[in-house]
C-alpha cells in the first residue's frame, strides 16, 4: 500500500438509468488528504455518484475502485453523510446515540453498555464541538446542528474517504462555514480524502483542491482556476456562460435555464 | 341509581376473586408475554411510521383467522397467513411511506369484508364469533395459549437479535445502508415478525384493537423519552401494564379483555402527554 496509491480511482466511468445517462468518460484520482467540491445542476447525478462509490448503484461503463479495490457496500473506510434530513419526529435517538449507530450500528444484538463505546462517542462528540447536543433528542436539533452530528457519526468508523451530498443545503452562512471548517479540520486530521458534494463553491472555496463539475452528461475536473473560466463553463454548458470572480467569490453568470440550480448566485443573463 | 351500580358492576366485579385468580393464570402469562412483545416492536412500528400498516396487517390477519374458523381448519394458523401475507405485501409494495398508505387502505376494508363474509357464513358456536374483532372473554384455551406464546417468544428474540442494524435502519436508512446494514432484509425481516406479532395480539386484544398494545405503548414512551435505551424498557412497561392490567381487571365480568386494556393504555398516553416536555422544553432540560 503505497502512498502515492489514489484512494478512489474512478476510470472512464458512465453511469445512466434505462436510456438516460447521467454522465460518461469521468476520469478522477482522489488522493488522501484532498478535498474536491463537485458540482452540478439539480438532477446531474451528483448524489449518485456517491452511491456509486458506496457500492449501491452500478456503473454502466468503466471502473470504481477504492485503494485499489472495486467499490463494494458497508465499506468501512468510506464515511457518509446523507443529503436527506432526519425525520422530525418518533426517534428514539439522542445526540451521542446517532454518532454511536456510526461506532457499532450494524452489529447484530442488542448494545450492551460499554465503556469504549461511551468514551469513543464522546471524543467523537467534541472533535465537531457537539457535546451539548449529547443528551438532546436529534429530532429537536436544528439542520446545522444535526449536521454537527452527521460529521462526528461519519467520523466514527474511521473513514479513509469522506463523501458529504450537499451538507450546507438550507444552512445560514454562519453554519455552512463551521460545517466546512469542521470537514476542512477532520481532513486535515485524519488525512481524509473529500468528496463534498455542494450547489455553491464559495462557502468552501478557500479549501477546495479541485473542482469536480458536471454539466450535460460530461464532466470536467481540475482546480478551481481551472474549471471555474467563462471557456471551460461555456464549452460544458454549451452556451456562453460569464464567471466572475468578485473578492474572492465566484459567481457564475448565463447558465441555460433548464441547467440552473437554485442558487442566487447564479444569475441568468 | 341501581341502574348505575348494577353497570358498574358488571364492568367491575371482585366477589370470589381469590377462588378466580387461579383460573387467570394462563390469561396472565398471555398477556405478559403478549406485552413485551407489543411494547418491543411498537418501537419500530412507531420509528418506521407504520401504525396505519399495522391497522392493515390486523385486518387481514382477521380475515384469516375468519377464514381458519369457517372451514374448521386452526383460527391461529388463519390468523397467521392473513398477517404475514399482509405484512409482506406492504412491505414489498410500500418501501415508501405515500405508497404504503394506499396499498394498506386498499387491503384494509377487503380483509375486514372478507373476514365479515366467513363469519356470516360460520355457524358454529356464536359467542366467539366476534371475539376475533373486538376480543376473547378471559379464559383463553390451553392449546391456544402455547401457541400464542411460541410465537411472542419467536417475535421477542427475533427482534433482539437484529435490534441495533434494524434500529439503524429505521431512523437513518441512508447512512445505514452505506455502512453495509442489509436495509431490505431488515424491512422484510421487521414487516415478518410485524405479521406474527399482529397474528398473536388478534386473538386477544381483536383486529380492531391491535394497535392499543402494538402502537399506543410505544407512543406513550417516545413521548417522555428520546434514549434508545428507556425507550423500549418504558414501552414495555406500559405495554405490560395494560394488558396484565386488562386481565385482572376484566377478571370478574363477562365483558372481552379488550376495553380494559385499550382504556389503561389510552390512560397511560394521556398521561406521558401531559407530563412529557414538550420538544422545545425537551431541550432546554436536557441541555442542562
Ligand atoms: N435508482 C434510480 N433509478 C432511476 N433513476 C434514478 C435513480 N436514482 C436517481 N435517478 C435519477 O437520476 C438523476 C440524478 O439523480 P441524483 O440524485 O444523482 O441527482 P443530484 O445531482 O444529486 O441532484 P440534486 O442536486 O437534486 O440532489 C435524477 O433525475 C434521478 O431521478
Ligand atoms: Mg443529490
Amino acid at each position: 500500500m503505497s502512498s502515492a496509491e489514489p484512494l478512489l480511482t474512478l476510470e472512464r466511468a458512465a453511469l445512466g438509468f434505462g436510456s438516460r445517462m447521467l454522465w460518461e468518460d469521468l476520469d478522477v484520482e482522489v488522493r488522501r488528504g484532498e478535498l474536491i467540491a463537485v458540482l452540478g445542476a439539480n438532477g446531474s447525478g451528483k448524489s449518485s455518484l456517491l452511491k456509486v462509490v458506496l457500492g449501491q448503484l452500478r456503473l454502466r461503463s468503466g471502473s470504481a475502485r477504492v485503494l485499489g479495490t472495486p467499490v463494494r457496500r458497508g465499506d468501512r473506510r468510506i464515511g457518509y453523510i446523507p443529503q436527506q434530513r432526519l425525520a422530525d419526529d418518533g426517534l428514539p435517538l439522542r445526540g451521542r446515540d446517532l454518532v454511536a449507530l456510526g461506532v457499532d450500528g450494524h452489529r447484530w444484538g442488542v448494545p450492551l453498555p460499554s465503556r469504549r463505546r461511551r468514551q469513543r462517542v464522546s471524543q467523537l462528540l467534541s472533535s465537531v464541538g457537539a457535546e451539548a447536543y449529547e443528551s438532546v433528542p436529534v429530532a429537536s436539533l436544528s439542520g446545522g446542528e444535526q449536521q454537527r452530528l452527521r460529521i462526528a457519526q461519519a467520523l466514527a468508523a474511521e473513514p479513509r474517504l469522506l463523501l458529504c451530498d450537499e451538507p450546507l443545503l438550507s444552512l445560514d452562512l454562519p453554519h455552512q462555514r463551521l460545517v466546512c471548517d469542521l470537514v476542512d479540520d477532520a481532513r486535515r486530521r485524519l488525512d481524509l480524502a473529500v468528496l463534498f458534494v455542494t450547489h455553491d463553491i464559495n462557502p468552501i472555496l478557500d479549501k477546495v483542491d479541485r473542482v469536480l463539475y458536471i454539466a450535460n452528461n460530461r464532466c470536467r475536473i481540475g482546480t478551481p482556476d481551472e474549471v471555474m473560466t467563462s471557456e471551460v463553463l461555456s464549452d460544458l454548458f454549451d452556451a456562453p456562460v460569464d464567471v466572475i470572480r468578485h473578492r474572492g467569490r465566484i459567481l457564475v453568470a448565463g447558465v441555460p435555464d433548464d441547467q440552473l440550480y437554485h442558487h442566487p448566485e447564479q444569475v441568468p443573463l | 341509581m341501581t341502574g348505575l351500580d348494577t353497570l358498574w358492576s358488571e364492568i367491575f366485579n371482585f366477589s370470589d376473586y381469590a377462588q378466580l385468580l387461579p383460573l387467570l393464570k394462563n390469561s396472565v402469562i398471555a398477556c405478559v408475554v403478549l406485552g413485551v412483545m407489543g411494547g418491543l416492536i411498537g418501537v419500530f412500528v412507531m420509528t418506521r411510521d407504520m401504525a396505519f400498516a399495522v391497522h392493515g396487517v390486523s385486518e387481514l390477519s382477521f380475515a384469516g383467522a375468519a377464514a381458519g374458523l369457517l372451514f374448521g381448519v386452526s383460527v391461529v394458523a388463519g390468523a397467521l397467513v392473513g398477517s404475514l401475507a399482509a405484512a409482506l405485501l406492504i412491505g414489498v409494495l410500500g418501501s415508501r411511506a405515500r405508497d404504503r398508505n394506499s396499498v394498506t387502505a386498499v387491503l384494509m376494508p377487503f380483509g375486514l369484508g372478507l373476514g365479515i363474509l366467513c363469519l356470516g357464513l360460520y355457524h358454529g358456536r356464536a359467542a366467539n364469533k366476534f371475539g376475533l374483532l373486538t376480543g376473547q372473554i378471559v379464559a383463553i384455551d390451553d392449546p391456544q395459549i402455547k401457541s400464542l406464546i411460541s410465537i411472542a417468544a419467536v417475535v421477542i428474540v427475533g427482534l433482539l437479535v437484529v435490534w441495533r442494524p434494524l434500529l439503524f435502519a429505521s431512523t437513518d436508512a441512508d447512512v445505514a445502508a452505506a455502512r453495509g446494514v442489509p436495509v431490505g432484509v431488515m424491512s422484510l425481516v421487521f414487516m415478518t415478525l410485524l405479521g406474527l406479532a399482529v397474528a398473536v395480539s388478534v386473538q386477544i386484544v381483536g383486529a380492531l384493537l391491535v394497535l392499543s398494545l402494538l402502537v399506543t405503548p410505544a407512543a406513550a414512551a417516545l413521548r417522555i423519552s428520546a434514549s434508545p435505551f428507556r425507550v423500549p424498557l418504558l414501552s414495555t412497561l406500559f405495554a405490560l401494564v395494560a394488558a396484565v392490567g386488562g386481565v385482572l381487571l376484566a377478571a370478574g365480568s363477562s365483558l372481552p379483555i379488550s376495553p380494559y386494556i385499550t382504556t389503561i393504555s389510552f390512560i397511560i398516553y394521556v398521561t406521558c402527554r401531559a407530563v412529557g416536555p414538550s420538544r422545545g422544553r425537551a431541550r432546554a432540560q436536557s441541555s442542562t
